[in-house]
């Protein structure tokens, strides 16, 4: 791990560790509803949290918005070309759409964000805060290499299919 | 998976799967009921847990059960409601709904110590106060409204059966008057030092914290009320509107507090493990944790992987398979890992056993459908 990206993956540790502290609410506006208040239209702004970003560069953020039963944590995973900014589309797409076997994504990132995770109150209460944690900070770590490595994969194979067509031309 | 070593666990109940969100004793102790889902459970204790009715009226999540002096049962929950549930001779119970006439969930519900009144908090921004009228025959209730902002989460009676706590999320703990004629009279509150009128629904005293309070109890012969807030402190507010504060040590925020004797209080919440801290009129400090798991003892197993690698090394090529066999343990916890009694959030504490307002036993309820007694 290099050594900046120490400290920025234990701020988000920490910072999660802290908007993770949810509770069972029940909608006030609504009758008979109780629904995560980060993602509707509240008029009742005590139930919202200040919304916590944490940016190692302007190509890796992460923005954590919390809320009485509900945080949306929101990652910027590093694009540096084109190329990257393709394969990492194309992942967290591949990704969301399988959304609902991965309990906590989002099926849209944020704008401005490759993927979200949208954490009640419900996933809490079933699974382990710390482990939840773990989860958020190793997908961190393993998509940027993820990323780099089918980028090498991707290079290697452009080079071989070059060679192969380019071939024909040499007499 | 092994239980820390201080002696503080008296006893664990595994009893549901779900969270409970909240769990009462009666009165000796004998029976308890826990919400779970949308029911609320009343289990016989002794000799052997055992479930003897379920109360099942409720259509939404029972957020809240409390058990009066009398052995009567109120529930509230999220679809609006509160029902009474009063024992029978046969061993079932009757239920009675009340006119709590909110349209809001439920939160919180708490018996006056006399156990012929009750408070509900609601999402409606609403107290109500309910009490059993003789001529209709049915639980009535009056409103607190003013000046409520957002959801009340708990309440709390003096033991005089007038001031009536409450915490909510706009970040203000009141004290109200819940004063109710024909029930009350005035000489209970005859020289308090909260003031010289109680008319219902008067506002007491209103201290702003500017972050949800969680819980709060009154210590009654101290006139004093202490409350956590999701700011992770504990507080104690006294009559001349002094407060007093600390922090939580573990940084995250307490869901439940209960006195232990008049200079000790016992918080729990997302840390998992009950803290004790200590309480004089001038300040209040940390005391110890209880049943607090020893993080530096698990070094992530080190020698019996050794082991292993030898042994498996002997056959070659047998590497791809151990490769697999570390994904699959992907996530897992070693075995000697040591965790607190609690593997979720305590939501909130009852006393399990007390004397003259010392309790010696401290009964816990948490997300993970366990209830703990611990020893203090």
């Amino acid at each position: 791990m290099s050594q900046s990206l120490r400290p920025y993956l234990t701020a988000v540790r920490y910072s999660l560790e802290a908007a993770l502290t949810l509770s069972n609410f029940s909608s006030q506006e609504v009758e008979r509803h109780n629904r995560p208040e980060v993602e509707v239209p509240n008029t009742s702004a005590e139930l919202l949290l200040q919304p916590i970003h944490i940016s190692r560069n302007e190509n890796e953020q992460v923005l954590i918005e919390s809320s009485v039963n509900s945080v949306r944590v929101s990652i910027k995973v590093k694009q540096a070309d084109e190329i990257e900014q393709i394969l990492v589309h194309k992942f967290t797409r591949f990704l969301e759409q399988r959304a609902e076997s991965f309990y906590i994504l989002r099926r849209s990132p944020m704008p401005g964000f490759s993927i979200s995770f949208l954490i009640t109150n419900k996933h809490t209460e079933t699974m382990k805060t710390g482990k939840l944690v773990d989860f958020i900070i190793e997908f961190m770590e393993e998509v940027d290499k993820e990323i780099s490595e089918m980028k090498l994969f991707l290079n290697a194979r452009a080079r071989f299919v070059a060679e192969a067509y380019l071939d024909q031309f040499v007499y | 998976m092994s239980f820390s070593q201080d002696k503080s666990v008296a006893s664990v109940l595994k009893l549901v799967k779900a969270p409970i969100y909240s769990h009462c004793y009666s009165a000796d102790r004998s029976v308890l009921a826990i919400s779970c889902d949308k029911n609320c459970l009343v289990y016989r204790l002794h000799p052997q847990p055992q479930l003897i009715a379920t109360l099942a009226d409720h259509d939404k999540l029972v957020t809240a059960v409390d058990i009066s002096i009398h052995g009567r049962i109120v529930t509230c929950s999220q679809d609006r409601n509160a029902y009474v549930w009063e024992p029978m001779s046969n061993g079932s119970y009757k239920p009675t709904l009340v006119l709590l006439r909110i349209n809001r969930a439920a939160t919180s519900v708490s018996w006056a110590p006399s156990g012929y009144k009750f408070a509900v908090g609601s999402s409606a921004r609403i107290i109500a106060v309910c009490y059993y009228e003789q001529e209709n025959n049915w639980w009535v209730s009056k409103h607190i409204k003013k000046p409520i902002k957002s959801t009340v989460t708990c309440l709390s009676w003096h033991e005089n059966g007038v001031l009536l706590a409450s915490g909510s999320t706009d970040g203000y703990m009141r004290v109200f008057s819940g004063f109710i004629k024909g029930l009350d009279s005035k000489e209970v509150v005859a020289g308090s030092p909260w003031g010289d009128k109680f008319p219902f629904g008067s506002v007491i005293r209103e201290f702003y914290q500017g972050s949800y309070v969680h819980d709060l109890q009154w210590r009654s012969n101290q006139e004093r009320v202490a409350f956590v807030a999701h700011d992770g402190t504990l507080n104690i507010a006294d009559s001349q509107g002094n407060i007093i504060s600390v922090n939580s040590p573990d940084g995250l925020p307490f869901q439940a507090l209960l006195w232990v004797n008049d200079a000790q209080i016992i918080c729990g919440g997302y840390s998992c493990h009950p803290v004790m801290f200590a309480a004089d009129f001038q300040s209040v400090r940390f005391l110890k944790d209880l049943d607090k798991p020893n993080k530096g003892g698990n070094t992530p197993q080190s020698t019996p992987a050794d082991g292993q690698e030898e042994e498996e090394n002997a056959f070659s090529g047998i590497s791809a398979l151990r490769k697999f066999k570390e994904l699959d343990l992907k996530g897992k916890v070693t075995a000697d890992e040591q965790e607190s009694a609690h593997e979720n959030t305590i939501v909130q504490f009852r006393p399990y056993a007390e004397s003259a307002g010392n309790v010696s036993q401290v009964s816990s309820c948490g997300l993970d459908g366990k209830i703990v007694i611990y020893a203090v």
